[in-house]
């Protein structure tokens, strides 16, 4: 039994997810004792094919370096995929929407049926998932041969990034599909840690009011190390763009410290959320589904909490 | 340019979903049924469309029980000109759903499906981009924006890491995120006018489609409850806690 986990990257460095789906890929091959590859595909990887080279566990790197896996489209990375599909038992990626977008389509061309958000791994054909925005958990048996499994980052320990020695092997191009291409793009630019993988986020709602009010959240985690979020109401009135978006719909994160402010806590929020460790929400509705779901609430008029929790981190750290 | 817009019937996403004590999946009886919310969102698309010129006819289509057809309805009320319902009993998994849609593209000829990104029962997200691989089109998912010009269509994709922005070849799948726009209601004489229009049905026998299910679901479990609603007294408290009960600042 063999895996191939697909590598996110930025062209320089591992995705950090990119390693919880490598740990995933170990439980599915501590089920079925195999080989552990990762596929590293794009425009001038190089440098992250090394450092998939270097993740504990991998044995093998596989480097396609193309023009035409530059952006990554669907139409053209399926293909490699369906190619390298052959040689390997699964095809392991971290939930995102680069495998929600190639995945599926690889699927559909080997005439298999993907699983999605895969959250724990029962045996070696047997996977917990969420559905209905996570209250629910289906236990689904896969039945086809060849498995293709995208797994959320946030249910699995993070692999180490150093230890491995794999050899890198480039891998032949599948060409240009000519069926789409690359406009642009208008990426968040932040000094901060990724929201998925922050060890603290802070998320706003639409009780923020605006836009600039997010700068009271920014300085909080400015102080804690944490990532800005937001709820999806904050998000379609135009306060943050939309990659801040944490839920159902959204980024998945599961920190150790959550922070929700201004956000009433529906299904589909929680859904991205109520897996962090704890949880802390300011709202100044009591009744605000949130507090069910919080460690620690705190009913306040978030104008004077945000503010003076900013004084009190300063007396405290 | 003809579109077809793939709808799903759901239980709605405002309802608290319940496990079924037996573990055998969630409660389904009298508990609301809407179409899937990123649907009406392709619906809304295609009809704008139709309104701008750009859609020649909007034709809508689901996949599933005899039931399904009052969504086709409500789809038919927004501004669509008919329906297909791809009627089966069986438990439908997306490859299943694209193939049976599939079936229908080869029979309609559409130049452009639209379809939403995720359907909010499952959440598998997988539909719209294996419809496109069967059909060897061009897929452009997570549309916030979608503009046509000749033979082709300038898509923003809301991705993880903010948006980008493609070009993609006529035919193509396309499906919808959240902020493409917002669906609106149908009116009432909207809503008579549409119980006028037709509604074909057909099986995935009549598109020679063996629908069985790859996936098979073990169990349905309801996930750990967390044990929160704990409150604290003031910012001073809560920063207390989160530093020497909590330890994480
Ligand atoms: C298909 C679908 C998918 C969805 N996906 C997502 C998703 O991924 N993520 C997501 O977040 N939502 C999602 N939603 C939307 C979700 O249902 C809610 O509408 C949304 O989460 C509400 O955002 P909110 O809590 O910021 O706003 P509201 O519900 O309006 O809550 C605002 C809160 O702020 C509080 N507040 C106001 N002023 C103050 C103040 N001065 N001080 C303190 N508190 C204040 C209020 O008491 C209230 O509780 C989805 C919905 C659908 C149908
Ligand atoms: N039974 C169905 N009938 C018609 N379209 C469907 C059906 N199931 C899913 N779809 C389409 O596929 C999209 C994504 O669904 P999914 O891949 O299940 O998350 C939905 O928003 C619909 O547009």
């Amino acid at each position: 039994m063999s895996i191939l986990v697909i590598a996110e990257h930025d062209g320089g460095a591992l995705k950090p997810a990119t390693l919880n789906a490598v740990t995933a890929a170990k439980e599915i091959a501590g089920h079925s004792d195999g080989e552990l590859h990762m596929l590293v595909a794009g425009e001038g990887v190089d440098a992250a094919a090394e450092a998939a080279a270097k993740v504990e566990g991998v044995t093998k790197v596989l480097k396609a370096d193309d023009g035409a896996y530059a952006h990554l489209l669907a139409e053209n990375v399926a293909p490699l995929l369906v190619k390298l599909a052959e040689s390997y038992d699964y095809l392991v990626a971290p939930s995102g929407t680069f495998s929600k977008n190639v995945m599926p389509r690889v699927g559909a061309l080997l005439d298999l049926q993907p699983l999605t958000d895969v959250v724990a791994v029962e045996s070696a054909d047997s996977f917990v998932r969420p559905i209905y925005a996570g209250n629910a958990l289906a236990t689904v048996k896969m039945g086809d041969a060849r498995k293709l499994i995208t797994v959320r980052a946030t249910a699995f320990d993070a692999a180490a990034p150093e230890g491995g020695s794999a050899a890198i092997e480039a891998v032949e191009s599948t060409g240009d599909s000519g069926k789409s291409s690359y406009v642009g793009s208008e990426l968040t630019q932040s000094e901060r840690p990724e929201l998925t993988s922050a060890r603290v986020v802070i998320s706003g709602g639409r009780g923020m009011q605006n836009g600039e009010n997010f700068a009271m959240l920014e300085k909080i985690a400015d102080k804690l190390g944490a990532a800005v979020g937001a709820s999806r109401a904050a998000v379609d009135a135009g306060y943050v763009p939309n990659d801040y978006q944490v839920g159902q719909t959204g980024k998945v994160v599961a920190p150790e410290l959550y922070i929700a402010v201004g956000i009433s806590g529906a299904i589909q929020h929680l859904a991205g959320m109520k897996d962090s460790k704890v949880i802390v929400a300011i709202n100044k509705d009591e009744e605000a589904p949130i507090f069910q779901v919080a460690d620690y609430g705190l009913v306040a008029d978030l104008f004077q909490a945000v503010p003076e929790l900013e004084q009190e981190l300063d007396k405290a750290l | 340019m003809k579109v077809l817009v793939a709808i799903k019937r759901v239980i709605d996403a405002y309802v608290k979903v319940r496990v079924k004590s037996d573990g055998s999946g969630v409660e389904t009886q009298n508990v609301k049924m809407s179409m899937n919310p990123f649907c009406e969102i392709a619906v809304e698309e295609a009809v704008r469309m139709k309104e701008a010129g750009i859609a020649s006819e909007v034709v809508v289509v689901s996949c599933g029980q005899q039931n399904s057809q009052e969504t086709i309805r409500t789809a038919l009320a927004m501004g669509a000109d008919r329906g297909i319902l791809v009627q089966s009993d069986a438990e439908l998994q997306p490859l299943a759903i694209a193939k049976l849609l599939k079936g229908v593209v080869e029979k309609e000829q559409p130049e452009l499906v639209l379809m939403g990104k995720q359907a909010v029962d499952n959440d598998f997200n997988q539909t719209g981009q294996m419809l496109s691989a069967l059909l060897d089109w061009s897929q452009a998912t997570f549309a916030s924006k979608i503009e046509k010009s000749d033979g082709k269509l300038t898509v923003t994709r809301e991705i993880d890491g903010g948006l980008e922005t493609i070009e993609v070849a006529l035919p193509a799948v396309v499906t919808a995120d959240l902020r493409l726009n917002e669906p609106r209601y149908a009116s009432l004489p909207n809503i008579m006018k549409a119980k006028k229009k037709p509604i074909d049905t057909m099986s995935a026998e009549d598109l020679g489609v063996d629908p069985s299910p790859r996936l098979s679901v073990v169990k349905v479990s309801e996930p750990p409850a967390r044990q929160g609603g704990a409150k604290v007294g003031s910012v001073a408290e809560l920063v207390e806690k989160l530093k020497n009960e909590a330890k994480v600042i």
